[in-house]
């Protein structure tokens, strides 16, 4: 599993790619828990597009970074998750976390959405 | 219904062994030509089984784990995985989803209820001390040729 951590305007996003499990979680964990214990972004945005795999583990990563960033008043926003990262994601019923996709495909935020 | 082949593995409790197991389940189910989804499914259930054995059976210190693999001629799928780790001492409750006795690990709570929903059966047998066995069944829909 690879992370590439993109910062933004008022936002962070972290890329993951590869497969998802508590073997490659806790690597994962650091490196994001790093930048985002220093940054404090608003908003933490999870890109799942290149998740071959997920498990449980997943949803501890994704619910461990929800805890640190709503510690600071931030949250957190999952993009495009992959079709296994989206099973796992609704059976655990965190599809609320989602970005919703815009009819053109791409992601809407969901500011953007309550704006509308 | 006759048993058309079968696999046992036995690995060390080591994390990395988490995708070894997944991807030689995958290899083994393949022979009868499931569906992907059936293969993404399986590959998840199987990931939980054997992370439970190494996060709570054996609480990441060291140990062994025992995959076995039976395929029919229908093209069921019988999975057994098991540790000689702590063992459950209440069953029901661990398998309720939510309940972890690892929140301060990232834990979910949610393995039990992914092998659930991924496979067609499941049963676990655990003894306090001695260890856990899960029992999953999988119906994959390509046939044993
Ligand atoms: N092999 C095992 N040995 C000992 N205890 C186990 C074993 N498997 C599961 N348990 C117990 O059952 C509980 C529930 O397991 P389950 O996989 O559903 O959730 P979890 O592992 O705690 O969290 P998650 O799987 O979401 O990361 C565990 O917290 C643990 O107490
Ligand atoms: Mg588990």
């Amino acid at each position: 599993m690879t992370v590439e951590l993109i910062s933004g305007d008022r936002h962070l996003t972290a890329v993951l790619v590869g497969e998802l499990d508590h073997h490659t979680a806790a690597a994962a964990r650091e490196l994001i828990d790093a930048r985002l214990e220093r940054l404090t972004p608003p908003l933490l945005i999870i890109d799942m597009a290149g998740v071959s795999f997920m498990d449980s583990s997943g949803i501890g990563l994704i619910l461990g970074r929800k805890r640190t960033a709503e510690s600071y008043g931030g949250s957190v926003m999952i993009k495009n998750p992959s079709r296994p990262a989206e099973k796992v994601i609704r059976l655990a019923g965190l599809q609320e976390l989602v970005i919703p996709e815009k009819a053109g495909g791409s992601p809407v935020s969901e500011k953007e959405r309550k704006r509308k | 219904m006759k048993i058309k082949n079968y696999m046992k593995l036995t690995v060390p409790a080591k994390s990395v062994n988490e995708s070894v197991i997944r991807s030689c389940t995958a290899a083994f189910a393949a022979q009868v030509d499931p569906t992907l989804e059936e293969l993404s499914d399986l590959r998840s259930a199987v990931s939980e089984a054997v992370t439970n054995c190494i996060v709570h059976g054996y609480k990441d210190s060291e140990g062994e784990i025992t995959v076995v693999l039976k395929l029919t001629a229908d093209g069921w799928l019988y999975i057994k995985i098991s540790d000689k780790g702590c063992g459950i001492e209440d069953i029901e409750q661990a398998m309720t989803p939510l309940f972890t006795t690892a929140p301060e690990g990232e834990r979910a709570g949610l393995g039990f209820a992914v092998m659930e929903a991924f496979t067609d059966d499941l049963k676990v047998r655990s003894a306090v001390g001695k260890g856990t066995a899960v029992t999953m069944k999988k119906k994959l829909s390509g046939k044993y040729e």
